[in-house]
């Protein structure tokens, strides 16, 4: 599974990126909310994949059954999944202001507005 | 009173002294009474550095440490020898002498308190350079002195000269300031210390070191542009924009010597060898005759001093590069008579120019008669300028002579430039004291009157010192003299000082040089109006005119680079982000072994393999899809995906918050995609070709990657001390839970404040009502 993982990391990469360097103000913002779905599973993996045994301690337990998932990628990336959407929100409105004062949505025009 | 303290009390009063000032400033001459509360303090300084010199004379050393960063080896260390003694003395003294001197100078100023706090600055950072007992202590205080001078270069910061007069100065030391660091972390790398009793210890150790010669070149080349040492001499003159007291005190007595200072500070380590002995006498020989001569064709006082103190700097020069005692002697006396009499004569232009309104020469003439006392002062320090007549001057002129009788190799060659720059000596000598106060009174374009006290007491009590010394050297030769000769010998010699060495080829020199000297004066206007021409096509091709190609190449490179790189195209930013990452991390990925992992197969089942393919089907859908709706939509697939692998690998808290993000992430975007126009391609179809090959290549690096990392572990994970605590100390069974609100709780609330600040930023973004800008 690790390599199929890999691939789809790769793969959300490269559209993240690809949708990074558009001229399309609308597609960079396509594009960051890919780069953070890559981002999130490449941490996810990088702690070692156990399948369906979360890390939860039983009652009666002092410690969770090993094997366990690594509970700590898992706490580093629910930081990270509210934090993008804080960005995204944060970028789109951004956008939507920007769109409508500039009245264009071309990144390469918008860099000699600032006059 | 430590060392250290005294150091550091200049600091302290620099900052004071401007709040002094300002108050003292609304009494009547209360600006007068500052002036001499501020000397205050290097007067006392000086009391208390001479209660050294017994001590120091009977061979003692003093050593003051503190601890500042024990790891790299570098403390703040200030040690005391007859050197560091001889240059602390001087700094002082004359320091006091000079801010008396300033406040009648630039009475009435404007910004008199502020440059009492530069020179305090200055003051205090050259007194550190001096007694630094540790070589990393002593480069802070070089650059502080670097920067103490740009401040006081530029002091009439309104002057376009005078702020790139402080500029070239500073870049000229500062390239200089640089070479050194690498110089001494390079020394203290080789001797094992940054301590300087230890470095001094070592010499022979370092001598033979194999990096001996890059640490002599660095440490040279600091000492060459501090030093104002040809080919970087150009900065001197240009420095002369400054203030007269400031080019009496930096410019001639004290900082242009801290190059000299290095050099004999570092003699017992690096000196000795025959590349020290060529490379150190030969730019210190050309720096005496490139001075000398141009000093001949300069007509404002303070230049024909500045040259005549770039070819002083380079005899010194020149002496410590022989390094025998004879020279090593010679070098110290000199420098104590170059920075008495030198001080002394740019005072006296500073009251010329004070109080004639000019300080060109063939504007001035038969001042002696409104300025007798400044005309006196004038031709007693002219005489110490010459070296001839009962002067210390005259004794080190003498052990110079002999110094360079006594070498072996080229010495006929040393003794003409000796004799020749001995010579031009006395011309400006002449030039400087005959001129202005001799012969026909020339009308001045303000009326010339004798200067008030205050101007001419300090170079007077210089002057005659070099007078006094000169005449019973027996004091200070015993107590300052022979122990700093000691400290740069490394050994203790005799040092007896005397003007009558008898009738012997010293003399003999000594004479000739004084009459080609006079024979230069009485022809310097002919040769000068002459000539001029000729040097003038020559110099055009001098070291100044390369400062100025370099400078120049610097800024139209930064020019270009900055028009390349910061060209405000958002995605050509993102392009060099991403290449260069592909680039660097890509390159460490082929060093270190490419892909050579033990792949984990566990075993797939269909449904991972099924969400996998709709992830990818979906990213590839996001981006090919020409609607706007079509795109969010995709992204929530792909966004669901990755909840739903964080739901089969044991994560169901991630889960269920992507599945809530995601979905909160689709409505914001569905809502404000309605307003936002319609996806259009602007990029031509080579663009889009580019970027896709360099966003796959990105994406096949990443995949790389990640199959490298899964099968490497550089250290245990901590999660187990997580899965271990969790329930003791944490009373929670939900370990992801407990490590987000307990074990990395700041983190959280790290969290929560950015949340914070974008709803904030999302609240005031939809508020705001732009006006349109109005008509031009």
């Amino acid at each position: 599974m690790n390599v199929v993982l890999a691939v789809v990391i790769g793969g959300l990469y490269a559209t993240g990126l690809y949708m990074m360097m558009r001229r399309s103000i609308v597609k960079l913002i396509i594009g960051l909310a890919l780069l953070s779905h890559a981002a999130n599973l490449l941490i996810f993996t990088a702690g070692g994949l156990t399948r369906a045994r979360p890390p939860l301690i039983p009652e009666g337990a002092n410690v969770p059954p090993a094997p366990f998932a690594d509970p700590l990628p898992q706490a580093l990336i629910l930081t990270a999944i509210v934090i993008s959407f804080g960005v995204l929100a944060f970028a789109l409105v951004l956008i939507h202001r920007a769109y409508g004062t500039v009245g264009t949505d071309d990144l390469d025009e918008m860099k000699a507005t600032d006059t | 009173m430590n060392i250290a303290i005294a150091v550091m009390s200049g600091f302290a009063m620099a900052s004071a002294a401007p709040l002094l000032h300002r108050f003292l400033r609304r009494f009547a001459r209360g600006g007068t009474v500052a002036g001499w509360l501020v000397a205050l303090l290097p007067l006392a300084l000086t009391a208390y550095f001479a209660s050294y010199t017994s001590a120091i004379a009977r061979g003692e050393t003093f050593v003051v440490s503190y601890t500042w960063a024990s790891g790299l080896g570098v403390n703040l260390s200030f040690y005391v020898d007859g050197l560091s003694l001889l240059f602390a003395l001087l700094i002082s003294g004359i320091g006091a002498l000079i801010v008396i001197y300033a406040g009648s100078y630039l009475a009435g100023h404007e910004h008199l308190g502020r440059f009492y706090t530069y020179l305090l600055m200055f003051m205090a950072s050259m007194l550190g350079l001096a007694l630094a007992g540790n070589i990393i202590t002593l480069y802070v205080f070089w650059e502080l002195t670097s920067i103490s001078s740009y401040l006081l270069i530029g002091f009439e910061h309104k002057k376009e000269t005078a702020r790139r007069a402080a500029l070239q100065a500073l870049l000229v030391t500062g390239a200089g300031g640089l070479a050194l660091l690498g110089g001494l972390v390079l020394l203290g790398q080789a001797a094992g210390s940054f301590e300087l009793p230890a470095l001094l210890a070592s010499g022979d150790a370092i001598r033979s070191h194999a990096l001996y010669v890059p640490i002599l070149l660095l440490v040279l080349l600091g000492a060459f542009t501090k030093s104002a040492q040809f080919p970087f001499h150009f900065w001197l003159p240009g420095a002369m924009e400054a203030p007269t007291p400031v080019s009496a005190y930096l410019h001639s007595a004290t900082m242009v010597k801290a190059g000299v200072f290095l050099l004999a500070r570092f003699f017992p380590v690096l000196g000795g060898t025959n590349e020290w002995l060529y490379i150190v006498t030969t730019v210190g020989a050309v720096t005496m005759l490139v001075g000398g001569i141009l000093a001949l064709y300069q007509t404002d006082l303070k230049l024909v001093l500045a040259y005549s103190t770039v070819s002083a700097l380079g005899t010194l020069v020149a002496l410590l590069g022989l390094g025998t005692t004879q020279a090593i002697t010679a070098a110290i006396v000199f420098l104590l008579a170059h920075a008495l009499y030198k001080g002394a004569l740019f005072m006296i232009t500073g009251a010329v120019d004070h109080e004639t309104g000019t300080r060109d020469v063939e504007r001035l003439g038969g001042l002696r008669r409104a300025m007798p006392i400044t005309a006196g002062v004038a031709v007693l320090a002219a005489v110490s300028l010459a070296g001839f007549g009962p002067v210390l001057s005259f004794i080190g002129k003498e052990l110079l002579l002999e110094a360079v009788l006594q070498v072996e190799a080229f010495r006929a060659l040393l003794v003409a430039v000796a004799v020749l720059s001995g010579a031009l000596f006395v011309a400006v000598a002449s030039i400087v004291s005959i001129r202005p106060f001799f012969g026909a009174h020339v009308a001045t374009p303000k009326e010339a009157h004798e200067a008030p006290r205050s101007l001419w007491m300090g170079p007077a009590l210089l002057a005659l010192l070099g007078v006094v010394i000169g005449i019973a050297p027996g004091t200070v030769g015993s107590g300052i003299v022979a122990p700093s000769v000691a400290s740069v010998l490394g050994r203790i010699e005799p040092v007896k000082l005397g003007l009558w060495h008898g009738f012997n080829p010293a003399l003999a020199l000594s004479v000739v040089s004084v009459v080609i000297g006079f024979v230069i004066y009485r022809g310097w206007v002919a040769l000068r109006t002459h000539t001029t021409s000729l040097t003038e096509k020559i110099f055009v091709w001098g070291p100044a005119r390369w400062y100025g190609v370099i400078l120049d190449g610097v800024f139209a490179l930064a020019q270009r680079q900055t028009r390349l790189l910061q060209n405000g195209y958002l995605r050509v930013y993102v392009l060099i982000v991403i290449a260069s990452t592909i680039g660097l991390v890509g390159y460490t990925f082929v060093v270190g072994g490419g892909l050579n992992a033990n792949f984990v197969w566990t075993e797939l089942r269909f449904y991972e393999a099924g969400i996998a393919i709709i992830i990818l089907l979906a990213a590839i859908a996001a981006v090919r899809s020409r609607s706007r709706l079509g795109a969010v939509a995709s992204l929530g697939v792909v966004g669901f995906g990755v909840a739903l692998i964080f739901i089969l690998y044991g994560a169901p808290d991630l889960a269920l918050t992507q599945f809530l993000i995601e979905t909160l992430t689709v409505i914001l975007l569905v809502l404000v995609f309605y307003h936002l126009p319609r996806f259009a391609i602007f990029s031509s179809k080579r663009a889009r070709v580019r970027d896709l090959a360099i966003a796959l290549s990105a994406g096949a690096l990443m995949t790389m990657l990640v199959l490298v990392a899964n099968s490497v572990r550089f250290a245990p994970p901590i999660s187990d001390y997580f899965a271990e605590r969790s329930l003791p100390d944490a009373h929670g069974r939900n370990i992801v839970n407990v490590i987000l609100v307990d074990f990395r709780g700041l983190d959280t609330l790290g969290e929560i404040t950015v949340l914070a600040v974008a709803a904030f930023g999302v609240y005031a973004l939809l508020k705001l009502r732009p006006q349109k800008k109005e008509g031009k």
